[in-house]
């Protein structure tokens, strides 16, 4: 899959990174009571939700009863981890001064530990986005989601680890930060964890207790529909949450990046890989808000600490700049790019496997996939000779990525006779 | 008065109300509620039924002055009670953001109800200040810390009390006198009480009717911009006698202006005196300049400081051999977000510099400017 991104100078990124930084400017100066008492409204339509789901669930040997609270609980999961605890955990509300909306203090209705969400989260996965071998979101350290990933066997069950992956989808999350299968290949060992598996024992107790013991045990005669309604709900928030989070960076067109071509980003570069490496949904006011704004993921992941219930206005004029310097802007609805996903997911099952580009793409992708296979955090020396010697292979990526050139010489002085060259390698690989 | 609280407290444990409270307050409520815990949802209907946070309801709002405003407050069961001179954090929420001020409530310790009177005095610059005298109503919902301070009188009182105020400064002296008062206390109380006018004088019909009560109660006035006062001009040795027998041996509290305290404290070391008890809640002034290394980052929960060497504060921090939380180091993913308790910062990816006390930072992308200390 050819990348149809524009090669941009260095002048041209750090415009492009002096745009982007005004918009957050004008945003945080903007920051105020509209912004505190829409997350308000939400918690307390969140908190309203839950309590009358789980009042309809003790009458529900009522079907209509059953229904409803399962719906009312779902939506109160959903709203719960998605547009408030995943929002407010980035520290989107911090400047409000509000224990009780900081981003270091709470705690939200899902398996995982709020502590160790931030680390692989905001930390891991929002500063290395779509580095192979450095953002586990890419696959969980379960899937294959990327070519440069290389092919075993075992993904041969990608659809079907797919799928309990997004079952039990909070249950992935919690182990996120575990680095389990680092663990399986005696990389780590289990005693380095230990602590952090006893805080994902402890939040894992307290959510079983709660969903599957106490509020069964206390409906008496409807206790089955209780357990089956709250598990119903785990579920529905389960499945949702895998398909907004996994059309966040896997639909056709977004890219994914190597450790090598990343090193001494400039601000400007850093938001041109997070563009070139999210994609958005399209939709209504509801989606966005079930989304957790999600629905925004370039936004959101240009700005992750700015409200998210403000992506849909910025949005406008992202796409505007993107427009400007030729940057595509990945967006569609949530059907076609999570049948992208879902294509991507069987298409990477087997060996290569990027569609009718494979051969090429393989052809022109090798020297990046042993780079990565030889461990994903291969020295850099390796990757850079590796990089080098590679020629045509890098050429793609170098086109594609301005990152590629700034890893060889940061963009100071050599920029005029740099520009025509990756103009002609441009040219000579594109399609 | 304390074996009343105590009956009514008894009386409440048995009470539909008590048994609501104790229900609230279960463990059982707070496995049902986990991981929020059973206050957040409480708080959407009932805004101080509250297992721990200290709140208080505004339940009455007089302007004694052109420039205050006096808030009677009505605090939360959580309310562990003050000692006269004491003071307590008040939050409020303005334009979304809360803010925290100091302010020493006026009222006698011994208040019906635990009922706390608040004196505001507006500044020019005070955000919180104008904002409590333009919007606080009864019903109002605020923040509150428990008490602090030890700027209190001694227990067992003292044979003999001296106090001195200037300007806002009255508040926690005047909590004294009134606490005083109702303990029926029968020593000698000498009150200077400085104010810029007549106008702008706060507590003056209730000094007059607390004098009229007591005859062992004596307080001068001064009017520093204006006539028509007992006394003429600033503090000096010579208006101590309008007030007391001999200031010598008197336990005195000073509260007021840098400049009162100085004064005083010149005449007591003059005479040879032990220093006098002092409250100040004037800002020291801001001084900064452009390459900000100056000043002293102190890391309190740690104990440790260093002189500020303009690097950014988490930085520092490892300089100062500390291993705060961090990620990113470039202000994105919030792990190293910290309490900044005082002092002044500048956000290297915004520009933004902020003064305001008790707010979370984020201490990889945060300059000093000046002292700062943080909770780390």
């Amino acid at each position: 899959m050819p990348s149809t991104a524009p090669t941009l100078t260095p002048e041209q990124l750090e415009a492009f990174g002096q745009e982007l930084d005004a918009i957050r400017a004008r945003v945080v100066a903007d920051l105020g009571q509209r912004d505190v008492d829409y997350i308000n409204r939400l918690i307390r339509v969140q908190r309203g939700l839950e309590v009358a789901g789980r009042g309809l669930l003790f009458a529900g040997f009522l079907p209509p009863a059953w229904l409803g609270g399962t719906a009312a609980l779902s939506l109160s999961k959903i709203l719960d981890n998605m547009e408030i605890g995943h929002n407010i955990m980035h520290g989107q509300y911090d400047w409000t001064g509000d224990e009780r909306l900081n981003g270091k203090a709470f705690e939200w209705d899902t398996a995982c530990p709020a502590e160790q969400w931030r680390h692989s989260h905001n930390y891991m996965h929002h500063t290395h986005t779509n580095i192979v071998g450095k953002d586990r979101d890419i696959g969980y350290g379960i899937l294959r989601m990327s070519e440069d990933e290389p092919w075993r066997p075992y993904y041969l069950g990608n659809p079907l680890y797919a799928a309990l992956l997004a079952s039990f989808f909070q249950y992935g999350v919690a182990l996120h930060d575990l680095e389990t299968e680092r663990i399986a290949t005696g990389e780590l060992a289990l005693a380095e964890k230990r602590g952090m598996l006893s805080d994902i024992w402890r939040k894992v107790k307290g959510q079983t207790l709660k969903d599957y013991v106490l509020f069964p045990i206390l409906s008496g005669p409807s206790l089955p529909f209780v357990l089956a309604g709250n598990a119903t709900a785990n579920l529905t928030r389960n499945l949702w949450a895998f398909t907004i989070i996994f059309c966040g960076h896997f639909p056709d067109g977004t890219e994914q990046f190597t450790e090598e071509e990343t090193e001494s980003e400039t601000r400007g570069e850093w938001y041109y890989r997070q563009l070139l490496g999210s994609a958005n949904l399209t939709g209504g006011d509801l989606f966005h808000i079930l989304a957790g704004n999600l629905s925004f993921q370039i936004e959101h992941h240009l700005f992750p600490d700015l409200p998210a219930h403000r992506y849909a206005e910025i949005s406008l004029e992202v796409s505007e700049i993107c427009e400007r310097y030729a940057i595509p802007y990945n967006t569609g609805p949530l059907h076609s790019q999570f049948g992208s996903v879902v294509r991507k997911i069987f298409r990477l099952a087997l060996p290569g496997g990027s569609g009718p580009t494979a051969v090429a793409r393989e052809a022109a992708s090798s020297p990046r996939a042993v780079v990565a296979s030889a461990n994903g955090r291969t020295s850099t020396a390796q990757g850079r000779a590796a990089a080098l010697e590679s020629g045509t292979g890098r050429a793609k990526s170098t086109k594609a990525r301005p990152t590629a050139t700034t890893t060889k010489g940061r963009p100071t002085k050599d920029r005029a006779s740099s520009k025509p060259a990756r103009a002609a390698a441009a040219t000579g690989t594109r399609n | 008065m304390v074996a009343r609280a105590q009956s009514s407290r008894l009386a409440g444990a048995t009470s539909p109300r008590g048994l609501g409270r104790r229900l609230l307050h279960s463990s059982l409520a707070e496995a049902l509620t986990f991981p929020h815990g059973v206050d957040r949802y409480v708080e959407l209907v009932r805004p101080l039924l509250l297992k721990r946070d200290v709140r208080a309801e505004v339940t009455a709002v007089r302007h004694q002055t052109p420039k205050s405003v006096t808030l009677t407050l009505r605090p939360n069961e959580n309310w562990r009670g003050l000692q006269a001179g004491q003071f307590v954090g008040v939050s409020v929420e303005i334009d979304g953001v809360r803010h925290t001020r100091p302010y020493s409530p006026a009222g006698s310790q011994h208040a019906a109800g635990g009922a706390l009177e608040l004196t505001v005095s507006t500044h020019p610059e005070g955000r919180v200040s104008r904002h409590l005298r333009e919007h606080a109503r009864a019903g109002l919902i605020v923040g509150l810390t428990q008490a602090q301070g030890d700027f209190v009188l001694a227990d067992p009182r003292p044979d003999r009390v001296l106090l001195i105020s200037g300007g806002s400064g009255i508040t926690p002296v005047m909590a004294m006198l009134r606490t005083l008062c109702d303990e029926g206390f029968e020593g000698e109380i000498g009150f200077l009480n400085y104010a810029r006018s007549r106008e702008l004088a706060l507590y003056g019909a209730e000094l007059d009717r607390l004098t009229d009560r007591n005859e062992r109660l004596s307080v001068a006035r001064g009017f520093t911009r204006g006539r028509g006062a007992k006394l003429t001009g600033r503090f000096c040795r010579e208006h101590l006698p309008a007030v007391i027998s001999e200031h010598s041996g008197a336990a005195t509290f000073v509260c007021g202006p840098p400049a009162l305290i100085a004064s005083v404290r010149a005449v007591w070391a003059k005479d040879g005196l032990a220093e006098p008890a002092v409250e100040t809640f004037t800002p020291a002034a801001l001084s900064f300049d452009t390459d900000g290394a100056e000043g002293i980052v102190s890391f309190a929960a740690s104990g440790r400081e260093a002189a500020n060497s303009g690097l950014p504060l988490l930085e520092q921090a490892e300089d100062a051999g500390l291993a705060p939380d961090h990620g990113c180091r470039m202000g994105i993913c919030n792990t190293c977000s910290c309490r900044k308790t005082t002092g002044t910062v500048r956000n290297l990816v915004t520009g933004q510099v902020s003064t305001a006390p008790d707010e979370q930072i984020r201490i990889c992308v945060s300059v000093p400017l000046g002292d700062v200390a943080l909770d780390l």
